[in-house]
């Protein structure tokens, strides 16, 4: 009897040898300009060629501009960097969907679109959010620039075996109640280092009831909960979402596929190292307050009180947080003002979350003091945007409608907050300075994004709803 | 990379839980394609004002955060990003070991492969290197990876848990891909049964 996580870890075990670590298969390596500049300069350096371009995908999208992609790139270093990656594809001839091609977009929005993504692969790339790609059944997980070297040169990585942890969520979430909420109900729980040394498995009625992107959303942010990898069981909507797509298997492949693919989910019975409960109608819409997020609570809750925490480091941590925040334990942060929205980034700029956000958003204006950027995840979700006529609601209401790209989520091409700033955001990382330097990160899902948007002060969406 | 030996420090005290690696080194630092001089980025925003000023109260703008090889850092450091932008900075600085209780799994990977040794102590043993430094910030411990022992100024010998296969490349100072490409018969292998199941990406 084995779990998922298991399964796939053993049908891609190269070679073990007592006292080293598994030398693990890669199915799929995905690449970007920020972390693989430094490895295709380590092959130069030994010699060494990509030992499977089939196997390697490459995007830009973390210094990519989000204005318009026929200007040149202000940014010389970040130029430089996106010049770079699409020589180094070239180069070792790996397929790059660079800053002008219509497929560009955030790595793990454009894994999973174009079907490269698979049940039971395992995927590596220099990004700790390559979980994402554990919504189809996949053991996918971030890497440093040394493994993404390695794997270029070998398609190989040195793995040492996780425990297995699985969260289970029943129920049926509450209106205004996303695949985020829970996510960041679970980080809130267990904290950030609560899944180290873990990938987790999501399970129960309530991740079987969510579609893929929502499920896209729940695994890219284990590695906030400290999980290097978080997997689904892949079932009919998997199937369903990567029949007829460009990397998918066709004809006889798709069968074969198929069949490997529904032997997949966890035997009954099997045992995990960790298991959690969750109850699904027991999740508010949620948001963070603080520098880390596990520092998260349903909207409605006050801001904990450091003076109720009684280890001093852990109490100075939460002063530190609450400090640079500009917030005050025991209050509450509903009606918080609020300067900047931002709707996008590899967990919420799907066509779904897109389309969320618009549902609040249609036929309404964002409060005059609020900037409100939406950032499709990528080249293919701005199109599906436009042709349902989403930008124009979202102009109407008075958003501004970028190019795809990471953007504001990491704030490294121009698109950030500026000192001392709040944003509502529906990226995945509220760490000091993550969104500019000084700036401050509220996590929320898009609903929640949308109607603060509207009122320019942290919302609960359930009340517009 | 170079033999990991055994070294004396004094400790860089840094008392706070959940340390990011965007903390470590900030996202705009990452637009570079080289290795190189990311000493200077190091908690580039703790250690430097809005004008590039470094902030005085800020450990490492201070005597004590000057020449030292170990930084004392609270529970589950370098969560977040996988950059590696983050041991290369560390390194580059000058530290060859950081000491907490825990610490994220993919900064352990990458500290093992730059000859940053994440050094996991108890807690106890936390607390107590935490009060040693407040009372006696000149003290020096003593990081043997050899023999995995922490030493302390009053002789008291602590144990690390290391991984074996880190710990000989680290000691020999040779790096992984090495040893994974003398693996090429049992990838070669692999790659004949897969045939057919992998799925390749074709223009
Ligand atoms: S959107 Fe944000 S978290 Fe996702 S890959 Fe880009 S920078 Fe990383």
């Amino acid at each position: 009897m084995k779990t998922i996580i298991e399964k796939v870890w053993d049908s891609h075990v190269v070679h073990q040898q007592p006292g080293a670590p598994t030398l693990l298969y890669i199915d799929l390596h995905l690449v970007h300009e920020v972390t693989s500049p430094q490895a295709f300069a380590g092959l130069r350096q030994r010699g060494l060629k990509v030992r499977r371009p089939d196997l390697t995908l490459a995007t830009a999208d973390h210094s990519i501009p989000t204005t318009d992609r026929n200007l040149p790139i202000l940014d010389k270093i970040a130029a430089n960097q996106l010049d770079q990656l699409e020589q180094n594809c070239r180069d070792f001839g790996i397929q790059c969907f660079g800053v002008h091609s219509s497929q560009q977009g955030i790595v793990h929005v454009i894994g999973p679109e174009y079907g490269a993504t698979q049940p039971g692969m395992t995927v590596c790339c220099g990004d700790s959010h390559t979980a994402t790609h554990g919504a189809f059944g996949a053991l996918a997980f971030g890497i440093g620039t040394s493994e993404v070297e390695q794997i270029l040169a070998t398609q190989c990585v040195l793995q040492r075996k996780s425990k297995t942890f699985q969260v289970k969520v029943d129920g049926v979430l509450s209106p205004g109640v996303t695949a985020k909420d829970i996510i960041l109900h679970l980080i809130s729980k267990i904290g950030v280092g609560g899944g180290t040394g873990c990938v987790f498995e999501y399970s129960g009625s309530a991740i079987r009831a969510l579609s893929m992107e929502q499920r896209m959303t729940v695994c890219n942010m284990s590695i906030e909960g400290g999980a290097r990898a978080g997997m689904i069981a892949p079932d009919d909507a998997t199937f369903q979402y990567l029949a007829g797509r460009q990397f998918s298997p066709k004809g006889a492949e798709w069968d074969a596929a198929l069949a490997r693919w529904k032997k997949l989910p966890t035997d009954e019975g099997a045992a995990f190292d960790h298991t959690l409960s969750i109850d699904a109608a027991s999740i508010e819409p949620m948001i963070t307050y603080g520098t880390n997020p596990g520092m998260g609570m349903g909207i409605t809750a006050p801001l904990p009180d450091p003076a109720s925490i009684a280890d001093p480091r852990e109490r100075d941590s939460m002063v530190k947080a609450l400090k640079y925040m500009g917030l005050e334990g025991g209050k509450p942060l509903l009606g918080h003002p609020v300067n900047v929205v931002f709707i996008g980034s590899c967990t919420n700029s799907r066509i779904s979350d897109l389309r969320s956000a618009a549902s609040i958003l249609k036929g309404r204006k964002v409060n005059p003091s609020v900037r409100v950027m939406v950032v499709p995840g990528s080249q293919e979700v701005k199109r599906q945007a436009e042709a349902e006529g989403l930008p124009q609601i979202f102009r109407d209401a008075g958003c501004d409608w970028r190019e795809p790209g990471c953007s504001m989520c990491i704030a490294m091409n121009g698109d950030m907050l500026q000192p001392g700033e709040y944003s509502v955001s529906t990226s995945n990382r509220n760490f000091e300075g993550r969104q500019g330097k000084g700036g401050r990160t509220f996590l929320a899902s898009p609903l929640t994004a949308a109607a603060s948007a509207l009122s320019g002060v942290v919302s609960d969406v359930r009340r517009i709803m | 990379m170079k033999p990991f030996t055994p070294f004396e420090s004094r400790l860089v005290p840094m008392p706070l839980d959940n340390i990011d690696t965007d903390q470590v080194i900030p996202a705009r630092f990452l637009k570079t394609t080289s290795k190189e001089g990311l000493d200077k980025q190091l908690f580039y925003d703790w250690r430097y004002d809005a004008q590039g000023n470094p902030k005085p109260d800020f450990i490492l703008n201070q005597p004590q955060g000057q020449n030292a090889e170990i930084l004392l850092a609270g529970d589950n450091f370098g969560c977040g990003s996988s950059r590696e932008h983050a041991p290369w900075a560390l390194t580059q600085f000058g530290f060859r070991a950081v000491i907490s209780t825990s610490f994220a799994d993919i900064f352990t990977q990458n500290s093992l492969k730059n000859s940053l040794l994440p050094l996991i102590v108890p807690a106890d043993v936390h607390a107590e290197l935490f009060a040693l430094v407040a009372n006696q910030p000149e003290a020096r411990v003593k990081v043997d990876l050899a023999s995995q022992t922490l030493t302390l100024p009053d002789g008291k010998i602590i144990e690390f848990p290391v991984d074996p296969f880190s710990k000989t490349c680290m000691l020999e100072g040779v790096d992984e891909l090495g040893w994974i490409l003398k693996q090429e018969p049992s990838i070669a292998e692999f790659e004949k049964q897969m045939v057919g199941t992998l799925n390749t990406l074709g223009a």
